[in-house]
Formats: C-alpha cells, sequence, structure tokens
C-alpha cells in the first residue's frame, strides 16, 4: 500500500495559531482571583539557615507566605531519588535554593517583597568543581559525592596495550549550557478541595508533574490534574524543572484559595533552573599501525549540580554513547555523576551524548594525527559495521553503511577540494579557514529496559461527530509532535490528515504515553497512535458499520452511529517490548536502544585573527534517520539542533561564581542570531526502522551531538592548535595562539 | 526591569492599535508591552527577556520595529501600533504569515510574532532583499527552535509574492 499522509510535509496543526498570536501560552492566561507567586532563594552555595527575617516596613498580611512547613506532604520533588526537597529545611546546598514562596496579587509588591526577605546563614565549605567533588574533602551528597556510577567492559582491555603501536591519551571538557527557549518557565496551580489541584504549565512531561505533586502535596492521583497549555521551547528544560515550579505555585495555591502563577524571569530562569551537565572524558585508545582501533579506556564524568535528579540517566546515555560509531575489539568505559553545590543540572537535548561524544570525535582526530592518517580514513578504518557489536555488544542488525554515509557528506561540503585550498592559501591570510568532521550515532527512546518500565498507553478515539481525536501524554513544544502523530494516525486509518485531531495534553483526559523525551515519540509512541488506530478501525469493520474500503464521509458516518450506540469509541495500545531484546541493568550490557540514528557532519570555519572569532561558514548535515515522516519538520528539527550545536562550541559560556551563573542575561549569555549562523544544509538517507512507525527512528536530539567536535575539528584544521574544551570563544584562542613561541600565526604588529 | 507603576498615578492616554482607536488608564511609565497584554488582552506580543534582546516583544509603531518592553507607553501616546493580531488582513492571512506556515518558520511559535513583524518591516523597506539582507534584518529576533534557515526561507518566499507581504 503506498502511503500517502506519512512522508509528506503536512502543515503543522497548531501552525495558524502561532502565526497569528491567537496561541495562548501560560502566560497569555489569566484566571479570576489569581495572585502572582515568587520564590525567594538562598544567597550562599552551601550552608544552615540560622534566621529568616521580614522587613518590618512591609504589611506582610497583604502576603501568602510559604514554607517548608506548610507542606501537606512529603518534602521533595519525586523523580528518581527523593533527595532534593521542594523548600530548604534548615539547610542549603546551592546558591539557588528555594527556601520561602510569596504571593500577591500585584506582581510589582511581590518582587520588592522578595527583596525584603533577610535570611542568616551559617555557611558551609562548598564544592563547585568534579575535581573538588572527587576529592571528597568536603562530602556534600551520600558518602561519597556519587549520584551514580556505570561501567561497560567488553573484552579484556588489558591485553590490548602489549601489541599496540600507539597508546593515544586526551582529556576533553564541556561546559553548562543553557536550554534558553525564549519561553521562560510557567505554570498557574488553582486548589479546590472538592476538585483537588489543577495546575497548567509550560512542560513537556504532564505525568512527571502528576507524580511530583501527588507526593508534595499528599493527594491521590484523581485529585491531581495537570495540564499542558502551548510551549515555547523546552529543549530538555522543561522535563523535570516544572515539577518545581508547580510545586511552588500548587502550595501558594492550596495555602491561599486563589489561583496562583508563577512565571519566571529570564535572569531567575537562566539562574536557577537547569542546565547541561557540564563533563570531562579522558580517554586512552591502543591503535594499530594502521589506525585500527585495538581497544581502550574512557573516563566519563559529569557534574550533577546538587542533587540527583536526572543525572544517572543522562550518565547513562553519555556512558553508552562514550565509544561513539566505531568498532572496539575491547573497551572499558567508567561513568560518573559527581555532586557540586550549583543548581542541578538536568535534561538538555542530547542527553550526555553531545559531551562524550566531543571527546570521542575529537580524539579521532587526534588519533589520526598520531598514525599520520587523515580524519576521514581513521573513522572509515574503524566505523561499526553491521553485524558488529556495540561497546554494550549490542549486534549492528540494520544495513547501516557509514563509509557511504561518510562519503556523501565529504563530497556534499566539497571537503577535499575545500581542504586542500585552505592548506594552500592560510598561511598568507589572516582569516583562516578549516574543515572538521564528525561521525556520530544517537540511540533512540529510552535506554535499555527504560522502554518496558514506562509501557506506556496510547489511545485513539471516535468522538460523537464521528472524528478521531489522539490521545496521548506526549507534548508539542515546537518539534511537531502534534502534527506527526496525526499523520501517523491518519495514515493508519485511511483518512485525510485533516480529519485527524489530537488532545490537549490533560492527565484527566489523556493516558501516559510517556514523557516527551530521548528522542522516541515519533518512534516510540508514533508507533503505539498506529496500533491503536488499526485497532479502532478494526472495532469498526467488526460492528459491520464500516466496511473493508472507505471514503472519509464513510468513516464519519461508522464512527457516529458507533458512538450513538455505544457511546465514545476508544482504542488503546499499550507498549510492549519486542521479543528477544535482552539487557542487563547490572552489567550495562546489551540492546542499549532499540536502534540508533547515524550522521556524519561537516563544519567549515573561519578564524579571524585579528579578532580571534571562529564562524561557521558552512555546515552540511547528513543522517539516517529511519524513514522522515515529515520533511519540513524534519529539516526543521536537524537545522534547530544544529544552531545549538553551533551555540555549544562557539558562542554559549555560562560564566560561574560560587556556583551561581553570573551572566544569566540574554545580554551577557550569547546565543547565535540569524547573523552568526551559516547555512545549514541538511540531507537524508532513509535506510527504514522496523521498530518504529512507518520506519522512522528518533530524530530531536541527534543533530546536537555532532556540531561541536566538527567545528572544534575544524578550528584546529585552520590553525594547527589543538583546543579540547568548548565553549570555544575568541579569549580562548587569543590566548592560545599567543602563548605559541613563534608568534607565526599572529598577525603583523600583533604581539 | 518593569518600572512599579503605582495604582494613583495612572493617567489616561489614546493609541491606535491595529487600526482602533483605544485609551487605556495606565502609568505613563508602564510599558508598551504590558498595556498591549494587560489592559487591551494582546497577548500576541511576548516577554522573552524583558531587556531588549530577543525581540518578542517586537510591535510597529508608526511602521518602525520596536521592542516594546522597553517603550514607556507614554512616548507612543497617539500613535500607530500595529502588533501581531492587526497583520492579518480580515480572514486572510498575509504572505508572511502563509509563507511561515509553509516553510515550518514556526515551531515553538514564541518567537513568530516578533519574528513576523520584523519580517514585515524589514519588506517594507526593502521589498527584495538578498538572504544577507534577511539575515542581518531579523538578527535582533531570537529564536532557539528553527536554526533561522526556514525562518529565512518563508521571507525570501514572501518577498518572491510581492508588495503586501
Amino acid at each position: 500500500m503506498t502511503e500517502t499522509v506519512v512522508g509528506t510535509s503536512a502543515p503543522r496543526k497548531e501552525g495558524l495559531d502561532k502565526v497569528t498570536g491567537a496561541a495562548r501560552y501560560i502566560d497569555d492566561i489569566t484566571l479570576s482571583g489569581m495572585l502572582y507567586g515568587a520564590t525567594v532563594r538562598s544567597q550562599v552555595p552551601r550552608g544552615t539557615i540560622k534566621a529568616i527575617s521580614f522587613d518590618p516596613r512591609l504589611d506582610w498580611g497583604e502576603f501568602v507566605t510559604v514554607t517548608a512547613q506548610d507542606i501537606p506532604g512529603k518534602n521533595c520533588i519525586a523523580l528518581i531519588f527523593d533527595d532534593q526537597p521542594c523548600l530548604a529545611d534548615g539547610r542549603v546546598n546551592h546558591p539557588e535554593e528555594p527556601i520561602l514562596l510569596l504571593a500577591h496579587v500585584d506582581p510589582h509588591r511581590l518582587r520588592k517583597a522578595v527583596d525584603a526577605v533577610a535570611i542568616e546563614f551559617d555557611p558551609l565549605p562548598p564544592v563547585f568543581s568534579i575535581e573538588d567533588s572527587e576529592r571528597c574533602a568536603q562530602v556534600i551528597w551520600g558518602s561519597d559525592n556519587l549520584f551514580k556510577t556505570f561501567l561497560i567492559e567488553k573484552g579484556n582491555v588489558e591485553d590490548v596495550w602489549a601489541n599496540a603501536d600507539y597508546i593515544v591519551e586526551g582529556e576533553y571538557t564541556t561546559g553548562a549550557q543553557e536550554q534558553l527557549y525564549i519561553e521562560n518557565n510557567g505554570v498557574i496551580a488553582s486548589f479546590d478541595r472538592e476538585q483537588g489541584l489543577t495546575v497548567w504549565g509550560s512542560l513537556q512531561c504532564p505525568y512527571y508533574v502528576h507524580k511530583a505533586l501527588m507526593a508534595l502535596c499528599n493527594l491521590p492521583p484523581e485529585k491531581v490534574r495537570v495540564v499542558q497549555v502551548e510551549t515555547g521551547g523546552a529543549f530538555g528544560g522543561k522535563e523535570e524543572y516544572p515539577s518545581m515550579i508547580a510545586g511552588h505555585a500548587s502550595l501558594l495555591a492550596m495555602k491561599s484559595g486563589h489561583p496562583v502563577k508563577i512565571v519566571y524571569d529570564r535572569l531567575e530562569d537562566m539562574t536557577a533552573t537547569t542546565k547541561r551537565h557540564p563533563s570531562r572524558t579522558r580517554h586512552r585508545t591502543a591503535v594499530s599501525r594502521t589506525g585500527q582501533i585495538l581497544g581502550g579506556e574512557i573516563d566519563f564524568t559529569i557534574d550533577g549540580g546538587a542533587y540527583a535528579t536526572l543525572s544517572s540517566v543522562v550518565l547513562s546515555r553519555g556512558t553508552i554513547h562514550a565509544g561513539g560509531p566505531y568498532h572496539w575489539p575491547s573497551i572499558r568505559i567508567r561513568g560518573k555523576a559527581v555532586a557540586t553545590n550549583a543548581p542541578p543540572h538536568g535534561a538538555f537535548r542530547g542527553f550526555g551524548a553531545p559531551q562524550c561524544l566531543f571527546a570521542m570525535e575529537r580524539h579521532m582526530d587526534r588519533i589520526a594525527q598520531v598514525v599520520g592518517i587523515s580524519p576521514a580514513e581513521v573513522r572509515r578504518r574503524n566505523f561499526l559495521k553491521p553485524g558488529q557489536t556495540t561497546t554494550t555488544e549490542q549486534t549492528v542488525r540494520e544495513e547501516i553503511d557509514l563509509g557511504k554515509l561518510l562519503d556523501r557528506a565529504l563530497e556534499l561540503s566539497s571537503y577535499s577540494r575545500k581542504k586542500a585550498e585552505f592548506a594552500r592559501e592560510n598561511p598568507a591570510r589572516q582569516i583562516k579557514r578549516g574543515m572538521g568532521i564528525a561521525a556520530f550515532l544517537h540511540g533512540s527512546g529510552f535506554t535499555g529496559s527504560g522502554e518496558r518500565f514506562l509501557a506506556s498507553v496510547v489511545g485513539v478515539e471516535a468522538g460523537a461527530d464521528g472524528r478521531v481525536r489522539v490521545l496521548v501524554s506526549s507534548t508539542e513544544f515546537g518539534q511537531g509532535t502534534n502534527t506527526v502523530l496525526c499523520q501517523i494516525a491518519a495514515e493508519a486509518l485511511a483518512l485525510p490528515y485533516e480529519d485527524v485531531r489530537i488532545a490537549q495534553p490533560d492527565t484527566d483526559q489523556v493516558p501516559n504515553s510517556g514523557p516527551t523525551v530521548a528522542s522516541r515519540t515519533v518512534m516510540v509512541v508514533g508507533n503505539l497512535v498506529r496500533s491503536a488506530a488499526l485497532g479502532l478501525k478494526q472495532t469498526l469493520i467488526a460492528s459491520g458499520l464500516l466496511g473493508s474500503s472507505y471514503s472519509a464521509e464513510e468513516f464519519r458516518a461508522a464512527g457516529q452511529r458507533h458512538v450513538a450506540t455505544h457511546g465514545v469509541l476508544r482504542s488503546f495500545a499499550r507498549y510492549e517490548a519486542p521479543a528477544g531484546v535482552f539487557w542487563d541493568d547490572e552489567k550495562y550490557r546489551g540492546e542499549a536502544y532499540a536502534t540508533f540514528a547515524w550522521a556524519v557532519y561537516v563544519a567549515e570555519v573561519a578564524v579571524d585573527l585579528s579578532t580571534f572569532t571562529a564562524t561557521v561558514e558552512d555546515f552540511v548535515a547528513l543522517q539516517e534517520v529511519g524513514r522522515v515522516l515529515n520533511p519540513v519538520l524534519a529539516q526543521g528539527q536537524i537545522a534547530g539542533g544544529v544552531a545549538q550545536g553551533i551555540g555549544f562550541a562557539l558562542y554559549e559560556k555560562v560564566v560561574w561564581q560560587n556556583g551561581r551563573m553570573q551572566n544569566g542575561q540574554m545580554t551577557n549569555y550569547i546565543m547565535p542570531t540569524s547573523a552568526d549562523l551559516p547555512p545549514i544544509r541538511v540531507f537524508f538517507e532513509e535506510i527504514g526502522n522496523v521498530h518504529g512507525a512507518y520506519g522512522a527512528k528518533g530524530i530531536g536530539e541527534l543533530p546536537m551531538d555532532g556540531p561541536a567536535p566538527a567545528i572544534v575539528n575544524a578550528v584546529e584544521d585552520a590553525l594547527g592548535f589543538r583546543f579540547n574544551s568548548v565553549p570555544l570563544l575568541a579569549e580562548d584562542i587569543f590566548e592560545a595562539v599567543s602563548k605559541e613561541p613563534s608568534g607565526a600565526l599572529l598577525p603583523a604588529g600583533g604581539k | 526591569m518593569a518600572v512599579s507603576p503605582e495604582n494613583q498615578d495612572k493617567g489616561e492616554l489614546s493609541l491606535t492599535v491595529n487600526g482602533r482607536l483605544r485609551s487605556v488608564q495606565v502609568h505613563p511609565m508602564a510599558r508598551l508591552l504590558d498595556v498591549l497584554r494587560h489592559e487591551l488582552h494582546l497577548t500576541g506580543a511576548k516577554e522573552g527577556c524583558g531587556e531588549g534582546e530577543c525581540g518578542s516583544c517586537s510591535v510597529l509603531v508608526n511602521g518602525e520595529l520596536v521592542n516594546s518592553c522597553l517603550v514607556p507607553v507614554l512616548q507612543v501616546e497617539g500613535a500607530r501600533i500595529t502588533t501581531i493580531e492587526g497583520l492579518a488582513e480580515g480572514p486572510e492571512l498575509s504572505a508572511l504569515q502563509k509563507a511561515f506556515l509553509e516553510c515550518g518558520g514556526a515551531q515553538c511559535g514564541i518567537c513568530t510574532p516578533g519574528m513576523i513583524l520584523s519580517a514585515s518591516h524589514l519588506l517594507t523597506k526593502n521589498p527584495n532583499p538578498s538572504m544577507d539582507d534577511i539575515r542581518e534584518g531579523l538578527a535582533g529576533n531570537l529564536c532557539r527552535c528553527t536554526g533561522y534557515m526556514q525562518i529565512l526561507e518563508a521571507v525570501a518566499r514572501a518577498s518572491c509574492r510581492g508588495p503586501g507581504a
């Protein structure tokens, strides 16, 4: 059967509302009697709270005040470990830790009141770096500052060193990165003794918030309702943090009896909410004379901040991706997430993979140099091939040909011609150019047994009007969830795209289709939507109301008749792990992901030695993501991810002091504008995927992984300097170049 | 950061918003953004940063593009304001709005109203912009979703369709 809806660029379901300004985001919503809420935070990175005092010049009777003592349930943000308090109770572990909440009808008076609360602390010695945390001079979490460790072992790595022609070592680091969705975090909470608690918010995972609020507010499931409203970007930044802000608004609403809105301003959002985990990766690799990887050791360490939040899961993905798309006959990978006294780091597109893949792909260029072969060749000689196994000993079953992917990327970027041209012209030029490659993979869906534990449920219903609605808790925040899931349902039901709608994610209305994370929505949830839709069709056919071939009108009429007789018709599908999938959570061995997306990216970079700025001039992003279900949306996902990756590589630096972000504004935390970015040229290979809906794989996170290493590899190609950290700013390039003893690269008249 | 408009300091001001004369009781130093959103219930203009960096609050004042979070309402008394809500011509979308839909120029949508107004301003001043002109013209509007490619394409497509964009 030829597919007619998937594979087309169906227009974005909520697109009309977005281009006309009609879309309602959380800050566009006002409820009657609504108060505004605000958060009083710690001023110190670590310490005990001695006293809280309120400026007597304010009439505090006007304000609703909430402290840890007002919490009806458990004082924690329930997630994986319940270690993070909703409000500090006696002790603080990072400088943005929430201590006290205030609400008032006037947001201006509220802001003044926040400044009028004084908190006295007995400071304790803080820990700010991975190295300090490892030394354990101060134990700030558990007994050893370790949130989580993983060990992957394949073969016997001890045997490889003696036979190695080269042993190549390197250390690579990446900085924190702010998600910088343009809409800040925000929620409205409303409490009614009969109805319970309702929270509307800008968020990714309604059921995460639902779970956290039940524990915090001591309410049964049916008394907590979480509704996602239009969400202005998330990128992981609204995966776990909304449980915190929703908790705060809920406590204020329960105490005051009024609806309470909390919307952060940019400074509060940037300083207090999660960011990408800073990382340090150490490689030690045994390599043959011909550039073949014989085996190696990788130590991957991330800074989790003050509480465990999602660090264990980020670490898991990072540890599994650390070996890149290469065949390792033997390997030992140690992953470690450590505690520091900074606000907890959290989910951000890529989720550990951009960090470890930056290291892997910089290290591949290093191996190429040591062996004396080209960056393309070293990759080609080590690419995973069908039938070989990954670091977790997962057999590559699909017919992926990474060598072919590499060839095509090199051709699309005119790699060889340009590389030769730049090498010839650079010596005489003030602006030096270079080419860089990154090859990588990204696992689709939850890791290991994750999808089995989630056991997601999806519904498709026919309403009284006979029209179809998709019921999922999977959320739209720009990626195209609404559109693609409707395309899939329409395809399965042989209906026009326009005839299928999607329900607003509301925990009272939709089943738990799992969190909207991990590049799982189209592949995993989409497949369930297809099953549920087929179930709906079967019911109508089996009931005799619908023939095996039908028009949209006949389908609608059949639906109407069924609903008139039996009530709303709903078909549900629940995730079941494919047979024969093996994963060992103890040994971290087996089928880490149902499938991987694969990519080769090529960056062309220019470094101006009068300003020391590096600029990306051309960018080729070639990937194999299974079947592309909506070309316009897929291109948009890749280009957007590449842009964030360019920011991660060259622009976005979080400046820390005493555990606090110093540049929490768009003025001083710089993300790329339209004038900063190159043409981002997006290409797909499509080999299909048996696990995903209509052959789709995960796509959302992949493009975040490749740009940073491709770009820094290109900077090295341009300058001959080895940079092993991102972000790589002009001052870093200046420092390296000005330390060069020959001064050969410095412009005339320079130092 | 918003100035605190105390109730007693409010005064009456008039402005023409999307072709309609409107009169509001506000503090003269209230931000135009807040007046549009809270007094006139035009929530299309968004606050992304509150300091004129992100452009999400872009509106047109007498045809000029401004960040409405930086403009005290006093300064626009009597002016003609165009917000995203006033861009469509009746039930018909503008050429830019259509092109944004077709090209994937809107993802999460939060920057879209400001981006479209900025693009509209650009096309008024320069009906046939080059790709570099478009990049430059939209550089004051941040988008975190798209990497700008599909936005640039949308503006180029709208410009090809001629005036009224």
